[in-house]
């Protein structure tokens, strides 16, 4: 096997063309249109299932494994790691601590949001380090949120709660 | 507990080599169909390996999540532009991480002994779907936890480049360089959509998105193929007297629960790496490796995966990157083919500048892209799923 540099141009490569949204629009394209109409019903399952009655009730649902100690949240029935069952549940704190965030201005179309809207990973204080959940963050403005800034979350009205992740409006710092 | 046999762990039947590439333009929308992208990325592998379709054993084909096009179970559909009639055909798919995944099924194919002549092919068509590519994967997220609250998977990377910053202490100014060089490596590339001359400054001007994520440091959404032929060493022989071997494959999976793991590490990366290296006997990357293709849709992304390559310590890449280490005529080219943030995205085809790219710079092929160095190992990488998978493929075109 040769090793070194030769005179061998790059390869071929074979025509295509790209299309404007306008050739689309102006039928300079032959298309057709379809739109797929599938519903689904997820089923939340036994932990998650737990979780979210939980939160209708205002309380943070974990599961632990007491062989590797972790106080897992959003819970599960099983340890990953051990690949065994959890031992038990536990309930933790509403606050906790931002590990990272993002100030995003696009909806999930990729579509401009009127108002940014601030998302975080969450880690939620009880459980163990690093166990963070998805959620947003409200009553700050986006210059003011930094990585370990402390939140509390902020409730719906226990009537409105539907045992979803939405029954926690957003977080909020936590004063002092 | 059952007794491991050490040693025979990485045994193979025989070496692989690759033997041809094909790519064809990454654009935003074209007029063929996936089919049709397909077949002229294969035709021109099959041409330059100097093969016909008949002398193709087996067939594997890439292409990432079935929403983008709408068409459920689209390797069927994929079919016979892949050239996969009547023959044995398999699809894989782990999302972005397909575009090296695709390669490492065609190296079981060859390296088993059952397939002499193995054609991979990765497709991606993402503008089919409306209003943006993004709302397809509104469907990756945990049904139950996630999608009340409207992610978009722009979230996801913002949430992993806010961390990655702040654990390094990286400024956003150090991670756009990356940007700079990759759409700049770009305006040699026949294939690219993005390719142009950019500054620092343009990226951290551009249009937010999910800050610190804005548009620059975006790879675009495209549609393309790419192909490549893989072979046993005594088709490789009768073949050419330049075959690229593969001398290690590596994949892992980090947990589903992302939002449970410090983030700003690939440890998926790190794990499939080690995997790799240690098939191909590498000790030290950073000595061992002459060019590298890491995945890159994001700039952040480019400097996260060549420190779970073990390319650069951890916050030492944006470093590398300032000095002009990463650079086409630098110590440890990264990215030379300009990327996915320079040549585009289209999710599983982008083995095109990521596997297909090291093998042309290997075989001394890359032309106008070739790096300034003498080659003789490169690694390459894939990453993709809920943020998860790392596939990793090492070449060399020694033996």
């Amino acid at each position: 096997m040769a090793v070194g540099k030769k005179k061998i141009s790059a390869p071929a490569y074979v025509k295509g063309h790209g299309i404007e949204a306008e050739d689309i629009k102006e039928g300079k394209v032959t298309h057709v249109e379809d739109h797929t109409d599938i519903r689904y019903q997820f089923t939340a399952g036994q932990a998650i299932s737990k979780f979210l009655n939980g939160l209708k009730e205002g309380k943070i649902l974990a599961t632990k494994c007491n062989k590797c100690r972790r106080v897992m949240v959003p819970p599960r029935m099983f340890c990953e790691l051990c690949y065994r069952p959890i031992d038990e549940w536990v309930e933790l704190e509403d606050t906790g601590t931002v590990e990272t965030f993002s100030i995003s201005y696009i909806d999930p179309d990729a579509r401009p949001l009127d108002e940014p809207e601030i998302v975080a990973v969450i880690s939620i204080d009880g459980a163990s380090p690093k166990m963070g959940i998805l959620h947003k963050l409200g009553e700050i403005e986006p210059d003011s949120v930094y990585i370990g800034m402390k939140v509390k979350a902020v409730w719906k009205p226990p009537e409105e709660r539907e045992g979803m992740i939405t029954d926690i409006l957003y977080w909020k710092p936590i004063e002092g | 507990m059952f007794e491991r046999v050490r040693g025979l762990k990485f045994h193979k039947k025989q070496d692989v080599a690759i033997v041809g590439a094909g790519i064809t333009l990454f654009r935003r929308r074209m007029n063929e169909t996936g089919k049709e992208l397909s077949y002229y990325a294969v035709k021109q592998a099959l041409e330059e390996a100097g093969l016909e379709i008949q002398d193709i054993d087996m067939v594997v084909m890439g292409s990432a999540p079935d929403a983008f096009d709408g068409i459920h179970m689209k390797g069927e559909y994929l079919l016979d532009g892949a050239g996969g009639s009547n023959r044995p055909y398999m699809r894989v798919f782990v999302g972005g991480g397909t575009g090296v995944f695709a390669p490492i099924a065609g190296y079981w194919h060859v390296a088993s002994g059952l397939a002499d002549v193995c054609l991979v092919i990765t497709e991606e068509k993402m503008s089919s779907s409306h209003p943006h590519p993004q709302s397809a994967f509104k469907y990756i997220w945990d049904p139950i936890l996630d999608r009340p609250l409207n992610p978009n998977l722009i979230w996801i990377f913002a949430l992993e480049m806010r961390r990655y910053m702040h654990e390094n202490n990286i400024k956003h100014e150090d991670i756009a360089l990356v940007s700079v060089k990759n759409k700049g490596n770009a305006l040699d590339h026949p294939a690219a959509q993005v390719a142009e001359k950019i500054t620092v400054e343009d990226v951290l001007n551009s249009e937010p998105m999910a800050l610190p994520v804005r548009r620059l440091d975006v790879s675009p959404p495209s549609d393309g193929a790419s192909a490549l032929i893989m072979v046993a060493p005594h088709i490789a022989r009768q073949l050419t007297d330049e075959p690229v071997w593969v001398d290690g494959v590596g994949w892992s999976l980090d947990t589903t629960w992302w939002t449970n793991r410090d983030l700003y590490f690939p440890r998926y990366v790190a794990e499939a790496a080690r995997m790799a290296y240690k098939m191909a006997h590498i000790t030290d990357p950073r000595k061992e490796i002459d060019v590298a293709e890491p995945y890159d849709p994001f700039d952040y992304k480019e400097l996260h995966h060549m420190e779970g390559l073990g390319l650069a310590k951890k916050g030492e890449a944006p470093i590398l990157t300032r000095e002009g280490v990463t650079a086409r005529d630098g110590d440890l080219p990264v990215c030379p083919s300009g990327g996915l943030l320079g040549v585009g995205n289209p999710i599983a085809a982008t083995m095109g500048v990521k596997v297909a790219e090291l093998y042309w710079q290997l075989a001394y092929r890359a032309g106008k892209r070739q790096v300034a160095k003498e080659v003789t190992t490169g690694v390459t990488q894939a990453w993709g799923d809920l943020m998860q998978v790392g596939t990793v493929m090492v070449l060399s075109n020694k033996r």
